[in-house]
């Protein structure tokens, strides 16, 4: 009679206990800078949207803070002799959220989703692939049209996303509603503008990793009142803080920083082949836009309006990028050399130039900075402050001389130049066309080694470094600051944060 | 009286049709392309002529306008081309968090605005007039999002009283709603009450000096009961035409404060919208609103009728 008695009491008394680790469930709140798109890694097209990505949905390969390619659903690629067939081995045993297996099947269904559904953004991005095989349950095989080498990096973003064929074919287009896909989390639910939250995937291949239940992400759009929120308590991360605020963080006790230059750029986009703006002397003479990069000052820019945070630049990729090419580096500030060029050119001074503006204070202050620096050369620059939108649609339309636009940037450098220096790419806004850069560009995609494309890259830089389409100007520090009982946060070069490793301590 | 409102309901319908003809074409004046847009940097010319197709944008403008009204008709507001989520739903998560700011910012408004409008005019060139003058000149010149702000350094990051930003319905947790909502609804009725208040005032003041105060005092009726109920009801005509106007602002969303605050209602969803040239979704928020503004009219009319008996026949 007494044992039963006693184990009673113990349940008893334990029930409490259970219910203390319940409530002990671990959970963060992470701000964002604006409210994401749709959640479906084929109609997304935000940058915020993929820092929610990479907590619901794991990619075939990722990053590692050196920007090299490392393997997460998949196990390893190979790419044959003749660079056309790339072989992916998928890692084994892994789930989808909704348990459906992840496999060969699962992951041609996927990258096939991307390439041919209805309004895809990924089309661009894997047009190279003429077709997908499954070879074995754990094993697909990539056709390429031609060989093509930024295809391994692609798959390190939303084109290497996977997402369970059996959600996916219920859902149609509303899959972003609920997505189902293999991340460290499951969604739970999202409230427009408020939340989305999402909860411990316990199925997940790398669960070993992963140790707080759950995250919101809550949209916060003003960096002010963002940082607030984190100060407050209210947050426990907050992405891209502004570089004014840096000291305000680093000297507040209780917060941390973490920082990377970003992939991307930004940049003077010059007219220099679009309707009637670009008959001026800016868009005919590549002397007048020469004179025009030597009158600025890029490190000044930095100084003046990030307090000395961004780096200067002068490619498509930061000086620290592997494929920066070092024998073309940031030129400094040069006015006698400006108008030097400008008398050669033989133009009339002031030279007039539209500049396009995006409406942010920001961009404004650094459009004034160049305004001021490029009159002691001899420019006149009339500055147009636009909204966004309509900015892009002017841009489109040719009615612009100079624009100022920032490129988020991509993993592989192709990501950033190839669409915007290529004749009638896309991204071409300035109407750049030229065979050697086109010839060039090309070629660093067909091949696969590193000295072979940095050789191909040598080639398109000289070239577009003298024709200047684009003035690159600098590239944003991306600053994510956390409270210190946030631990294990590693910053990735791309931005994005990355939930795996991060603990709440005590 | 039924009467009244049926007629007034009836015009509902013609001005609901030329108010939705204006937003469809208005928004069509906007620069800019709704399919590049949402490309954003994936500007693939394929894709973005399919997501034209998709959501017939290649059709012609008037053409467009019926698809629309035809669902509209059904109940139908369609679908967000950057949520991809109904316009139906959004409206229906937005309104009430939006209805709850601004019937509290209203509240915080009359609670304020009113009895302060009163006693400055009672107390007319007295220093009770002057203090309340210069207090509701300042709740009507300070910029909302300024006041936002140094309100959350106060109360979230120095004092930890109340969250910083956030919303919680009060279905979910009373009390945490009301922590949540109370400095957003001060900052915009703080604003209200200013004009509340310069408004009852000088109602409060005609009403005083007309005749039928003094016939009331002649009579020798208390100051209290001349005031509250002969000069107050006549001098809250005004007033309420002013609440429900305002009222009407606050639905078509308080969108520095909602950003600021991050209260996800119609101001933050509007703004988003109309940036991203998200337009059913612009559609859809700005009918709701329009409807809602003018039964609110149609109720302030009501209003006048209860408070003063000369206008029920």
């Amino acid at each position: 009679m007494k044992a039963p008695l006693r184990l009673g009491l113990v349940a008893l008394l334990a029930a409490p206990l259970l219910a203390g680790t319940a409530l002990a469930q671990s959970s963060i709140r992470i701000g964002l800078a604006e409210d994401p798109d749709v959640l479906d890694p084929t109609l997304a097209r935000t940058y915020v949207g993929r820092i929610v990505f990479s907590s619901i949905c794991d990619k075939l390969f990722d990053i590692d803070e050196k920007l090299a390619v490392v393997p997460q659903l998949a196990l390893s690629h190979e790419t044959s002799a003749d660079g056309k067939t790339v072989t992916i081995k998928l890692r084994p045993g892994v789930k989808f959220h909704d348990g459906e297996p992840l496999d060969a099947e699962a992951a041609k269904f996927s990258l096939d989703r991307h390439r041919t559904m209805q309004g895809s953004f990924r089309r661009g991005e894997l047009s190279q692939i003429a077709a997908v095989e499954v070879v074995d349950p754990l094993t697909i095989k990539i056709q390429l049209k031609t060989p093509f080498s930024p295809l391994i990096a692609q798959l390190t973003d939303r084109s290497g996303m996977m997402v369970s064929p059996k959600a996916a074919k219920e859902a149609g287009d509303k899959f972003g509603q609920k997505p189902v896909c293999a991340g460290p989390y499951k969604f739970v639910e999202r409230v427009q503008q408020d939340r989305i939250v999402v909860e411990k995937f316990a199925d997940y291949w790398n669960k070993a990793n992963v140790s707080i239940d759950k995250i919101t992400y809550v949209p916060i759009a003003d960096s002010t009142v963002r940082l607030a929120n984190l100060k407050s308590g209210q947050l426990d991360l907050i992405e891209r803080a502004l570089a004014t605020d840096l000291k305000d963080i680093r000297s507040t006790a209780g917060l941390k920083v973490a920082t990377a230059y970003e992939l991307g750029y930004q940049g003077l986009t010059i007219n220099v082949g679009k309707g009637e703006a670009a008959k001026g002397p800016l868009g005919s003479d590549p002397r007048v836009r020469q004179a025009l990069e030597a009158a600025i000052d890029r490190e000044a820019i930095v100084q003046v309006v990030f307090n000395g945070e961004f780096k200067p630049g002068n490619q498509w990729i930061n000086p620290d990028n592997a494929f920066y090419q070092k024998s073309l580096p940031v030129p400094k500030r040069d006015i006698a050399k400006a108008k030097k060029l400008l008398a050669e050119a033989g133009v009339k001074t002031p030279v007039p130039v539209d500049l396009m503006v995006p409406n942010n204070p920001e961009t404004r202050q650094v459009a004034e900075v160049i305004q001021a620096m490029a009159a002691e050369a001899g420019f006149d620059i009339k500055i147009r402050v636009t909204e966004f939108a309509t900015s892009l649609k002017e841009a489109e339309a040719g009615n612009y001389q100079a624009y100022i636009l920032a490129w988020s940037g991509r993993t592989d450098p192709d990501g950033n130049i190839h669409s915007f220096a290529s004749t009638g790419a896309p991204n071409n806004y300035s109407a750049y066309s030229n065979a050697t850069v086109d010839a060039a560009l090309n070629e660093a995609r067909t091949k696969n080694g590193m000295p072979e494309r940095m050789a191909a890259y040598q080639k398109a830089a000289s070239q577009l470094l003298t024709d200047l389409p684009i003035v690159y100007l600098y590239h944003r520090l991306v600053i994510i600051a956390h409270r210190d009982r946030l631990e294990g946060y590693r910053q990735m070069p791309d931005g994005l944060v990355r939930v795996v490793g991060l603990k709440v301590k005590g | 009286m039924l009467a009244l409102v049926a007629r007034r309901l009836m015009q509902l319908v013609p001005t609901i049709i030329i108010v939705s003809m204006m937003i469809f074409g208005l928004q069509q004046l906007l620069p800019g392309d709704p399919a590049t847009i949402m490309a954003g940097e994936e500007r693939d010319p394929e894709v973005i002529e399919q997501i034209r197709k998709q959501y017939r944008l290649d059709q012609p403008i008037p053409l467009q306008y019926v698809y629309w009204i035809k669902g509209v008709v059904k109940g139908d507001l369609g679908e967000s081309m950057r949520l991809k989520e109904p316009v139906s739903r959004l409206v229906a998560q937005k309104l009430p968090v939006t209805l709850q700011l601004a019937a509290m910012a209203m509240l915080i408004a009359i609670l304020i605005g009113v009895p302060a409008g009163i006693v400055s005019a009672v107390k007319k060139d007295t220093p009770w007039d002057y203090i309340v003058n210069v207090i509701s000149l300042w709740g009507i010149s300070t910029p909302n999002f300024w006041l936002g702000i140094l309100m959350i350094f106060l109360f979230s990051v120095h004092l930890g009283w109340l969250p910083a930003s956030g919303y919680v319905s009060p279905f979910e947790n009373p009390w945490q709603s009301l922590k949540t909502t109370i400095m957003p609804a001060f900052v915009l009725g703080n604003s209200i009450a200013g004009v509340l208040m310069r408004h009852t005032r000088a109602a409060m003041l005609q009403a005083l000096s007309s005749d039928y105060v003094r016939t009331a005092r002649a009579k020798g009726l208390g100051e209290t009961r001349v005031i509250l109920a002969h000069a107050m009801r006549n001098a809250l005509t005004p007033v309420i035409t002013l609440g429900a106007l305002e009222f009407g602002t606050l639905l078509s969303g308080a969108v520095l404060t909602e950003q600021i605050f991050t209260i996800p209602g119609f101001g933050k969803l509007i703004v988003d919208a109309v940036f991203n040239r998200d337009y059913a979704v612009v559609q859809g928020v700005v009918l709701v609103t329009s409807a809602t503004y003018i039964l609110l009219n149609l109720l302030a009319d009501l209003g006048y009728i209860l408070v003063n008996p000369r206008l029920r026949t």
